[in-house]
C-alpha cells in the first residue's frame, strides 16, 4: 500500500513537471490556457492524494480551492480576457523553443540535485515532492523570462504558484490559513494583472511587453 | 551596587532628555536640565568609584527586551567600572560647567534634549553585555552626538561637519557589526558570555582585530580615520565638545579593549604591530595638525587625536608584551594606557571648558583675534595654564606621569624575542617623543597667543571673567590634574584590578614605595616622585619670586627710549599664530600635509593692503578618501544602467540570481 501511495504521489507530482514543459512548448494562447487548467487540475489531484496519505483533512480544502480557483475560474477568466482583448493569439518568444526546453531540462536536473542533497534524511516522498515543486517553480520563472506576451507571463506566474502549493502540501504541517491566503493573493494578483492587461492594450493595441519598453524609450 | 541601579540612572537620563524638549522653552529650563544631569552623573560616578575601590564582583542582569531570543544583557565588571567612573565624572564636570555656560546658548531646544540622551547612551555602551545592546547603545551615542554637532547647523561648515561625522560613524558601526558577526559565529552567540565561551579561530581573530581598529578607531580618531573629528568636535557647543573629545573617545577605547582584550580570545604575537603603528602615526599627525590650527577648539580636537595615538601606542605595547609572555611589562603598558585615558578625560575637558569660557567672554575661537586674556580672565587663564601644562606632559602634573609610564614600557622592549617588535617599538617610542615635544610647542603657542601678549581685537580687549559655575568646574578639574600628578602611585594602585582583568597581572603595589614615589619596574632602575618635584618647583619658584621682589621690584625703574625692538604699539606686530607655527609648517609640509602659500604684494604707491594666503590640507583626504569617493562614483555610474532595464531583463536578473544561488548550493554542499 505504502509503495502504491508513493508511486501515485510521484506520478502526480511528475505529471506537474511534465505539464510545465507542455506549457513551455505552447505557441497559441488558448492552448496555453488549456494546458494551464490541466496543470491546476493535476495539482488538485496531487494535493488531494497528499491529504489522503497524510490523513490531513485540511489539505482537501486546499485541493478544493485549487480546483475551483485555478482549474476553473482563472482559466475561464483568462479565456474571456484574451477573447475580449482581441489581440493576436500567438505566443511571442524571446528565446526559441528548443533552447528553452533544453534549459528547462537543465533546471529540473538542478533542482533535483539541490533538493535531494539539501533534504538529506527527510521522508523520501517529501524529498521527491519538494524537488518536483522546485522544478515547477523554476520552469514557471523560465516561462516568465522567455515570453514577451503579458498573458503568457501571467500564466507563467500562476504556474510558478502551482509549484509553491505543491511544496506546501508536501511539507507537512503548513497551516491552512497560509494556503488560503496564498490562494486569495493569487486571485487578487489575477484581478490586478487583468486590469493592467486591459490598460496596456488600450494604450498600445498589444499586450506585448516590448511596446511598454519602447514607450519608456529605454529599449536598448 | 547592582546593575539595575545603573540602568535606573540611565533611564533617568533618557527621561531627562524627553523633559528637555519641554524645558528648553521654559525660563531656567537649561539650568534645571544641566543640574539634574549633574546630580545623576555625579551619583553614578561616585558609585563607580566606590565600586572600583571596594573591588566589587562582576554583576549581571538580563532584561526582556531587545532581540526576542536574546534579551538585553547588562554586566558591570572591573573594566566597565573604571570607564564608568571616568565617563560619569567627565559628564558631571561638563554638566556643572554647562549650568553656567548653557545660559548663553542661542538655541537651547537643539541641545537640551540630546545632551542627557548622549550621556545615557555612553553609559549604556559600557554596561552592555551582548552584541545587540552594545551596537544599539553605540549607535544611539553616535546619533545623539551627531544631533549635538548639528545644533548650530545653519553654519554651512557645521552642516558639512555633521555630514562627514554621520558617514564615518555609520562606517565605524558597520565595522563593529561585522566584528560582532564574526565573533558570534554561525550559531549566533550574541551574548558576551557565549562569545567568551567560543573564541574565534586565529584567522578570524586577526580579522576581528582589524575591524575593531577600524570601528573603534574611527570613533576614537585614529589616522587616517580621524578626518571627521576636527570638523565635528569643535562644531558642537563647548561643553559637548568637551564630552565628545574627552569622554566619547574613551568609550571608543573601551570598545576596542572589550573587543580585542576580552572577546577576541588569545592574541597572536603580531597583534601589537598594527596597533602600535596606527597609534604612533596618529600621535605625530594629530599634534602636527594641532600646531597649525588657528581655531582654539580645533587645536584641542587635533590634540585629542594625538592623545588617542598615545593611548593606542600604550595599548599596542601591552598587546606585544602580553602575547610574548612579559606579564609585568604588559601590566606597565596597560596601566600607562588607562592612566592616560583618565588624564586625557580630565585635561581635555578642562581645556575645552577653557575654550568655551573664552568663547563666552570674547565670542572668538580664532587665536589670531585673542591675546592678553590672562589679565582680563585671571582665573580662567590660570586653569587653562594648568591644563596646557598637563597636556604637554610637564611634571608634576598628571600628563607627565602617564606618558612617563608609557616610555618606561618602551624601554623594556629590547628584551622581546621578536625582531619586528624589537625594531618597531623604539621607532614608535621616537615618534611618541616627537609628539610629546611638538605637543609642548603646540600648547605654548595656543596659550601664549591666546592668553599672553596684548589683545589683538576689541573683543579680546573687552573680555570679562566668566560665571562661577564654569570656574568651579575648571578649578575642580585643575585640582584633579595636580593631585593625579602628585600622587600617581594611588591612581596606579586603583587601576591594578582592571589591569589584572585585561592582561592577567598587575603592577606591584606602589604604596610600598616611600614618599608617594612610583617605581614601575624596580626602584634601582627608575622612579619618579611627583610630590618631591612639586615641592621643589613650588619652593624654588617662591624663592625666585621672593628674591626678585626683594631685590628688583622696589627699585625705581626708568624706561628705555629704545623699546627693545618693539617701538610700534600696534598689536599685530606681535607673534601671530601663523608665524609661530611657520618653522614647523615649512619642515613638515609636503609629506604630512600640503600647504600653499601665496603672497600678494601691492606695487609701490598702491594703497591696498598686502595679502598673505595660506591653504593647509590634510593629505589623508587625497590619499585615502579621494580614491574611495572616485571608486564609489565609478561604481555608481556602472550600476546606474540597472535603472534602465526592460521588464524582461529585470525578471531575467531575478531568475539568474536564483539559478546561480541554487548552483552554488548544488556545488558546495
Amino acid at each position: 500500500m505504502d509503495r502504491l501511495a508513493f508511486d501515485i504521489a510521484h506520478f502526480l507530482a511528475g505529471g506537474l513537471v511534465l505539464i510545465s514543459f507542455v506549457l513551455l512548448y505552447q505557441d497559441r494562447l488558448f492552448a496555453l490556457l488549456n494546458a494551464y487548467a490541466l496543470q491546476a487540475l493535476t495539482l488538485a489531484f496531487a494535493v488531494a492524494w497528499q491529504a489522503h496519505i497524510q490523513e490531513a483533512p485540511h489539505l482537501y480544502i486546499t485541493a478544493g480551492i485549487t480546483l475551483v480557483f485555478k482549474a476553473l475560474i482563472i482559466p475561464v477568466a483568462l479565456h474571456r480576457m484574451v477573447a475580449r482583448l482581441g489581440v493576436h493569439r500567438e505566443v511571442e518568444t524571446v528565446v526559441s523553443l528548443v533552447p528553452t526546453m533544453l534549459g528547462g531540462i537543465g533546471l529540473v536536473a538542478l533542482s533535483m540535485v539541490v533538493m535531494l542533497r539539501v533534504t538529506h534524511g527527510a521522508d523520501p516522498l517529501t524529498r521527491e515532492d519538494l524537488a518536483f515543486a522546485l522544478s515547477v517553480v523554476l520552469l514557471g520563472m523560465l516561462m516568465m523570462v522567455t515570453r514577451t506576451n503579458a498573458v503568457s507571463q501571467v500564466v507563467g506566474f500562476m504556474s510558478l504558484e502551482n509549484g509553491l502549493i505543491l511544496a506546501a502540501a508536501a511539507a507537512k504541517g503548513m497551516p491552512l490559513v497560509v494556503e488560503i491566503s496564498v490562494a486569495f493573493s493569487v486571485l487578487i494578483a489575477l484581478i490586478v494583472i487583468g486590469i493592467f492587461l486591459f490598460r496596456i492594450r488600450e494604450r498600445f493595441d498589444s499586450v506585448d511587453l516590448q511596446a511598454l519598453d519602447d514607450f519608456r524609450g529605454e529599449h536598448r | 551596587m547592582p546593575v539595575s541601579a545603573w540602568l535606573l540612572g540611565d533611564a533617568a537620563l533618557l527621561v531627562l532628555g524627553f523633559l528637555g524638549v519641554a524645558l528648553s522653552r521654559a525660563r531656567g529650563g537649561s539650568t534645571l536640565v544641566y543640574s539634574a544631569a549633574f546630580v545623576i552623573t555625579a551619583l553614578l560616578g561616585a558609585a563607580a568609584l566606590a565600586r572600583l575601590l571596594g573591588g566589587g564582583q562582576a554583576a549581571t542582569v538580563t532584561l526582556p527586551f531587545g532581540l526576542p531570543w536574546l534579551g538585553a544583557h547588562f554586566r558591570i565588571d572591573t573594566i566597565s567600572t573604571f570607564f564608568l567612573a571616568v565617563i560619569n565624572f567627565g559628564a558631571a564636570a561638563a554638566s556643572f560647567f554647562a549650568i553656567g555656560y548653557g545660559r548663553h546658548e542661542s538655541e537651547p531646544g537643539r541641545v537640551l534634549p540630546f545632551f542627557p540622551v548622549f550621556l545615557a547612551a555612553m553609559n549604556l555602551v559600557l554596561v552592555a553585555d551582548d552584541a545587540f545592546t552594545f551596537l544599539l547603545s553605540w549607535e544611539l551615542m553616535s546619533l545623539a552626538s551627531w544631533a549635538l554637532v548639528m545644533a548650530h547647523s545653519r553654519d554651512p561648515a557645521n552642516a558639512r561637519a555633521g555630514f562627514v561625522y554621520i558617514l564615518m560613524a555609520s562606517l565605524g558601526t558597520f565595522a563593529l557589526l561585522l566584528a560582532f558577526g564574526l565573533l558570534a559565529g554561525a550559531d549566533g552567540h550574541y551574548a558576551f558570555d557565549a562569545i567568551r565561551a567560543h573564541p574565534p579561530t586565529p584567522v578570524l581573530a586577526g580579522l576581528i582585530l582589524a575591524l575593531a581598529l577600524f570601528g573603534a578607531g574611527s570613533k576614537a580618531g585614529l589616522a587616517p580615520l580621524h578626518v571627521w573629528l576636527p570638523l565635528a568636535h569643535p562644531a558642537a557647543p563647548s561643553h559637548v565638545s568637551a564630552l565628545m573629545s574627552g569622554v566619547m573617545t574613551k568609550v571608543a577605547v573601551y570598545g576596542f579593549l572589550r573587543l580585542v582584550f576580552d572577546l577576541a580570545g588569545p592574541a597572536d604575537w603580531w597583534w601589537g604591530i598594527p596597533v602600535l603603528t596606527a597609534g604612533a602615526g596618529t600621535a605625530v599627525l594629530g599634534v602636527l595638525f594641532a600646531l597649525l590650527q588657528n581655531d582654539f577648539k580645533r587645536v584641542l580636537a587635533y590634540s585629542t587625536i594625538e592623545n588617542i595615538g598615545v593611548i593606542f601606542v600604550a595599548l599596542g605595547l601591552a598587546l606585544a608584551f602580553k602575547t610574548n609572555n612579559f606579564g609585568a611589562a604588559a601590566a606597565l603598558a596597560m596601566t600607562a594606557a588607562l592612566f592616560h585615558v583618565l588624564n586625557h578625560a580630565i585635561f581635555k575637558n578642562l581645556l575645552f571648558f577653557g575654550a568655551g569660557a573664552v568663547l563666552t567672554a570674547t565670542g572668538e575661537r580664532n587665536l589670531g583675534k585673542l591675546g592678553g586674556l590672562l589679565n582680563r580672565m585671571p582665573a580662567t587663564g590660570l586653569f587653562v595654564l594648568v591644563g596646557c601644562a598637563a597636556i604637554s606632559a610637564l611634571p608634576p602634573l598628571n600628563g607627565f606621569a602617564s606618558e612617563w609610564l608609557a616610555f618606561q614600557a618602551i624601554l623594556l622592549s629590547p628584551s622581546l624575542p621578536s625582531w619586528a617588535l624589537k625594531l618597531l617599538i623604539p621607532a614608535a617610542g621616537a615618534l611618541l617623543a616627537l609628539a610629546a615635544a611638538l605637543a609642548g610647542a603646540c600648547f605654548v603657542r595656543a596659550y601664549g597667543i591666546g592668553f599672553l601678549g596684548r589683545p589683538r581685537s576689541d573683543a579680546a580687549k573687552n573680555a570679562v571673567e566668566v560665571d562661577r559655575f564654569s570656574l568651579v568646574a575648571m578649578g575642580f578639574l585643575s585640582l584633579l590634574c595636580l593631585l593625579a600628578g602628585i600622587f600617581p602611585g594611588i591612581v596606579i594602585d586603583a587601576l591594578a584590578p582592571i589591569v589584572r582583568g585585561l592582561v592577567g597581572v598587575s603592577m606591584a603595589p606602589q604604596s610600598a614605595v616611600g614618599w608617594f614615589a612610583i617605581a614601575p619596574i624596580a626602584e634601582s632602575r627608575s622612579s619618579y616622585d611627583g610630590l618631591l618635584v612639586f615641592l621643589f618647583i613650588a619652593l624654588s619658584a617662591m624663592l625666585a619670586a621672593f628674591i626678585i621682589h626683594r631685590t628688583a621690584s622696589n627699585a625705581v625703574r626708568v624706561a628705555s627710549p629704545w623699546d627693545c625692538g618693539f617701538p610700534d604699539a600696534a598689536t599685530n606686530t606681535q607673534y601671530s599664530p601663523e608665524s609661530f607655527a611657520q618653522p614647523i609648517r615649512r619642515v613638515f609640509s609636503g609629506f604630512v600635509f600640503t600647504t600653499q602659500e601665496s603672497v600678494d604684494m601691492p606695487a609701490p604707491g598702491d594703497l591696498r593692503p598686502a595679502r598673505y594666503d595660506l591653504r593647509l590640507r590634510d593629505r589623508a583626504w587625497e590619499i585615502v578618501y579621494k580614491p574611495v569617493v572616485g571608486g564609489v562614483q565609478k561604481l555608481a555610474d556602472v550600476l546606474n544602467r540597472l535603472q534602465f532595464l526592460t521588464i524582461q531583463q529585470y525578471l531575467s536578473l531575478v531568475f539568474a540570481a536564483l539559478v546561480v544561488l541554487l548552483l552554488a548550493l548544488a556545488i558546495w554542499t
